[in-house]
């Protein structure tokens, strides 16, 4: 059976993990290098790392830290922030990354979706979503950082993503990301009814219960989390020892 | 010297990371030359299984590759591990390089979420030399949506999914195939690979 997820996600600006590491035995608290191993040596079933700067000045310096990582941590690594055009995937693949992760600029040209799954693969596109919700059951995504709402039905959007060729969709909560109340359970819900795709949950978790909540009641195959780990409240290691004694299969 | 097939397909820099890491030479080639002259032969890729064949053709590499494929050790990994089926039927029928009996064919299974992207268990059925001192049920990365059908004997492990489903295969000689991501699959992967790096002489 497969094992579901559990993924660190690592916000990196100037070459530097931001939200402070603070591992015991690492010398820089801030390399995303040395917090990688340490996440590899939690159990981590993947890697996010997420360019939080995304200028084209900084890119080089950010392709270094993905290239560094990719010689010394064989699990997968997932890439994103300022992904635009197909040669910017070809680029960050080349410099070690798995999988790709798309977002505000798959909603202003989804083509970049098809594009990018007819070349690379589906299998190294995942497409990331900002969503917050308008009514009962109704959810719009927003583009550049949750900031601009495109008045776009998420339902729609997240088929739309699956008929382009997307190989995977991570969703995250603008309503839950911060509030460390437990993931977006209805949202998520909703999504992994309508698609048939896997659907990594992000945004909202604050405890170790809500790790096994999100799988218990949703369909989500992975569950994502950034200052959860950075700031040490939770190991990866502890969260998937949770999850193991609720019965739910983890590597 | 184990060569490392470049032929446009995927990442094939995490396969040279992983050998670099395990201290065993490598080279990036699509140079005939240079593969006759390896010791051994990894086929890596991802994507579809017509495109590769295609890029393989244009390369000149069909020949080249199934002749030194029973000459020493040849493991294909992902789409390198389908491709070494007979035929596949990704999008068109369209043969593969034959050297295992098989074809591979969609994975479908209603409500069987696609692709299979994750860390699944293996199973062992058959020796092989690749599976030395790797645990039984060790965990290893996978990220596909058609899978192998071939005979048991061929089979290695498999893990389930929606059914069985062939992970690593071997022809008994010199062919291993590994539908499994062995260079993204942490320290149980990195032994699937010593092991191969240490069939070569």
């Amino acid at each position: 059976m497969l094992a579901k997820r559990i993924i660190p996600c690592l916000d990196v600006r100037d070459g530097k993990v931001v939200k402070g590491v603070n591992f015991q035995g690492i010398k820089d608290v801030g390399d995303p290098v040395e917090a990688s191993k340490e996440y590899n040596r939690q159990g981590a079933d993947e890697l996010v790392f997420y360019d939080i700067t995304a200028s084209y000045e900084e890119r080089g310096v950010f392709l270094d830290v993905v290239r560094e990582t990719a010689k010394q941590v064989f699990v997968p690594l997932t890439v994103g922030g300022g992904i635009k055009t197909v040669d910017d995937i070809r680029e960050t693949l080349r410099a070690g990354a798995d999988k790709v992760s798309v977002n505000s600029q798959a909603v202003k040209n989804p083509q970049l979706i098809r594009e990018g799954a007819d070349i690379f693969g589906s299998q190294c596109i995942c497409v990331g979503i900002d969503a917050k919700k308008i009514g009962e059951k109704k959810w719009t995504v927003y583009i550049n950082g949750g900031r601009v709402d495109m008045k776009l039905d998420l339902i729609d959007w997240v088929k739309k993503i699956e008929a382009l060729g997307a190989g995977e969709i991570c969703l995250n909560s603008i309503d839950a990301d911060g509030t460390k109340q437990g993931f977006d359970i209805d949202m998520l819900k909703a999504v992994c009814d309508s698609v048939n795709i896997p659907v990594i949950a992000s945004g909202g978790a604050g405890k170790i219960e809500d790790f096994s909540e999100v799988f218990e009641k949703t369909g989500a195959t992975a569950a994502l989390a950034a200052s959860l780990f950075h700031f040490k409240e939770l190991t990866v290691g502890q969260v998937k020892e949770h999850c193991r004694g609720k019965g739910i299969i983890m590597r | 010297m184990i060569a490392i097939i470049d032929y446009d397909a995927g990442n094939i820099f995490s396969v040279k990371n992983a050998l670099d890491h395990l201290g065993f030479d490598s080279i990036l080639t699509r140079d005939k030359k240079e593969i006759e002259n390896a010791d051994g032969i990894i086929l890596p890729g991802v994507g579809a299984f017509p495109e590769a064949m295609k890029k393989l053709s244009g390369f000149g590499l069909i020949d080249t590759l199934q002749a030194e494929a029973t000459k020493k050790p040849f493991l294909g990994i992902c789409l390198g591990m389908q491709v070494l089926f007979e035929k596949g039927f990704e999008f068109e029928e369209c043969d593969g390089l034959g050297l295992i009996g098989g074809s591979v064919v969609k994975m479908e299974q209603k409500d069987l979420i696609i692709p299979h992207m994750g860390w699944n268990k293996l199973e062992l059925l058959n020796d092989c030399p690749l599976m030395n001192g790797i645990e039984k049920e060790s965990y290893v990365y996978f990220v596909h949506s058609y899978k192998a059908q071939c005979d048991d004997d061929n089979i290695s492990a498999y893990c389930e999914y929606g059914g069985k489903v062939p992970s690593l295969v071997f022809n008994g000689k010199t062919v291993f195939g590994a539908q499994f991501h062995p260079e993204k699959s942490g320290e149980t992967g990195l032994k699937i690979l010593k092991n191969f790096g240490g069939l070569i002489k």
